[in-house]
């Protein structure tokens, strides 16, 4: 067993750092886990191997809960919702408490449900493009296409009027930046929360085929349950996905050879791993993870872009490369909190891909790829702006 | 080598379905469901990487 290594801070991404920190590979060549210091001054092992990742992400000692003493936190300011504050939060809860959630909603993000659901989609992603041609020549492509999109798909799908995006935007920003404070937390939880009970209120009586209906006819979570449940598919279903398209769309914009291959999703999803830091946990026993004794209390952040850079499980780990097989990444997690919606992300990004450098094939760059806005500040990495021209 | 799912570990990712297509589906409930019991060799590499892919472990074979 070896002694913890210096202390390290955390996070590591810096400016002009667009792919996973190079500090990775340094930390998945010493021997057992990384101890490291957090933004909020507590000391976290850091798991960057994949071995080690998926080890941490499937064993029963090690929680999801930040109800736990010692549960981490990537802001400056505190972490994930605790489900106490937002009931129905339940990425933060363990089973068998998590399963009764994971259960109401598995039936709508089966293969079968997402691959029927391909025909909206298409026409979310044609009707947005449709508006960035008849505005002109240019565009921002975070803005008018990779967050609409996903954003549209979701207030969809959970029933929510799109007309009300913006107000879900602004919030769920405060939310997914790391140096927010807490009252802009509490206020941005607050106000999501509000909204969505009055809206629980309307489908109580007149209920549609959207997911809120489903949780409400399920009859297996209470109201607030079903507004923090809605609260959390919004922002899992938006945020991850519209990075990734961003930062993907560049990808594919400075290597054209790989644009409407099907394999590009995939390897686009293990490349950039924009959920980096999301998968929170805890030991609640003492666990021994990569010859580490990690001890019961504290905090373990396994960072999954760093475990889908090892350069022992993927090959050229740094080079972007479809025709290899990514598909056994850990993006989307592992273990009983994976992706509820990876099918749908995988929907998304292959029908957006496609159809967006199929109708726009003269879609190029506007400033240099080292001036683009990438989100160092935000949970889930991304790009604040993409200025695209045609 | 026959294909044996546990239900009650299930967690519906459906990684299985992507991988294996001919073995494996999901029910209406999204938990896994087993249609070919004893696959041909040329599915036996998809169940095994289903096997390695499935987050809640819930896949084995046997003989």
């Amino acid at each position: 067993m070896s002694n913890p290594a210096q202390l390290v801070d955390f996070p590591l991404r810096r400016p002009g750092q667009p792919y996973p920190p190079k500090q990775y590979a340094d930390f998945r060549s010493r021997e057992g886990l990384v101890w490291s210091h957090m933004p909020t001054g507590a000391k976290v092992w850091l798991v960057t191997k994949y071995d080690d990742v998926r080890a941490v992400l499937t064993d029963p000692r090690i929680s999801s809960s930040p109800r736990h003493e010692g549960f981490p936190s990537v802001g400056r300011t505190g972490g994930v919702p605790n489900p106490d504050q937002v009931p129905g939060w339940f990425v933060a809860l363990d089973p068998p408490d998590h399963d009764r959630f994971r259960k109401a909603l598995i039936p709508e993000f089966t293969v079968r449900r997402i691959r029927e659901m391909r025909p909206s989609i298409q026409e979310v992603v044609d009707h947005r493009i449709d508006g960035l041609l008849a505005a002109g020549s240019e565009a921002d492509l975070v803005h008018d296409f990779t967050s609409a999109v996903p954003s549209l798909v979701i207030s969809a799908l959970l029933g929510v009027p799109h007309v009300d995006r913006d107000f879900f935007e602004a919030r769920i920003r405060l939310l997914v930046t790391m140096s927010s404070t807490h009252d802009q937390r509490d206020q941005a939880t607050r106000e999501i929360l509000r909204y969505l009970s009055r809206l629980i209120l309307v489908k109580q009586k007149r209920p549609g085929d959207d997911l809120i209906s489903v949780m409400l006819a399920s009859g297996t979570m209470s109201l607030q349950e079903i507004s923090g449940a809605a609260m959390l598919l919004l922002i899992a279903g938006q945020e991850t996905t519209a990075n990734n398209m961003a930062l993907g769309m560049v990808t594919l914009l400075l290597n054209p050879q790989w644009i409407g291959d099907e394999r590009a999703v995939e390897e686009l999803l293990r490349y950039y791993s924009v959920a980096d830091m999301v998968a929170l946990r805890v030991a609640v026993e003492d666990v021994e993870i990569g010859g580490q004794l990690i001890k019961a209390g504290e905090g373990i952040v396994p960072l999954v872009a760093a475990a889908n850079h090892d350069s022992g499980v993927f090959e050229r780990a740094g080079d972007f490369d479809p025709s290899r097989s990514a598909r056994h990444h850990v993006a989307f997690g592992y273990g009983v909190h994976q992706c509820l919606g990876q099918h749908l992300v995988r929907a998304e990004l292959d029908i957006a891909y496609r159809t967006l450098f199929e109708r726009i094939p003269k879609l190029e760059l506007a400033v240099p790829v080292e001036e683009l806005a990438f989100k160092y500040d935000g949970v889930v990495f991304g790009l604040d702006s993409l200025p695209v021209r045609w | 080598m026959r294909v044996v799912a546990n239900p009650r570990g299930c967690i519906g990712a459906g990684q299985c379905v992507i991988t294996a297509p001919n073995v494996f589906d999901q029910d209406e409930d999204g938990i896994v469901v087993v249609i070919e019991e004893r696959p041909g060799d040329a599915d036996l590499a998809d169940v095994r990487d289903a096997l390695d892919l499935c987050p809640s472990q819930s896949l084995a074979l046997t003989n």
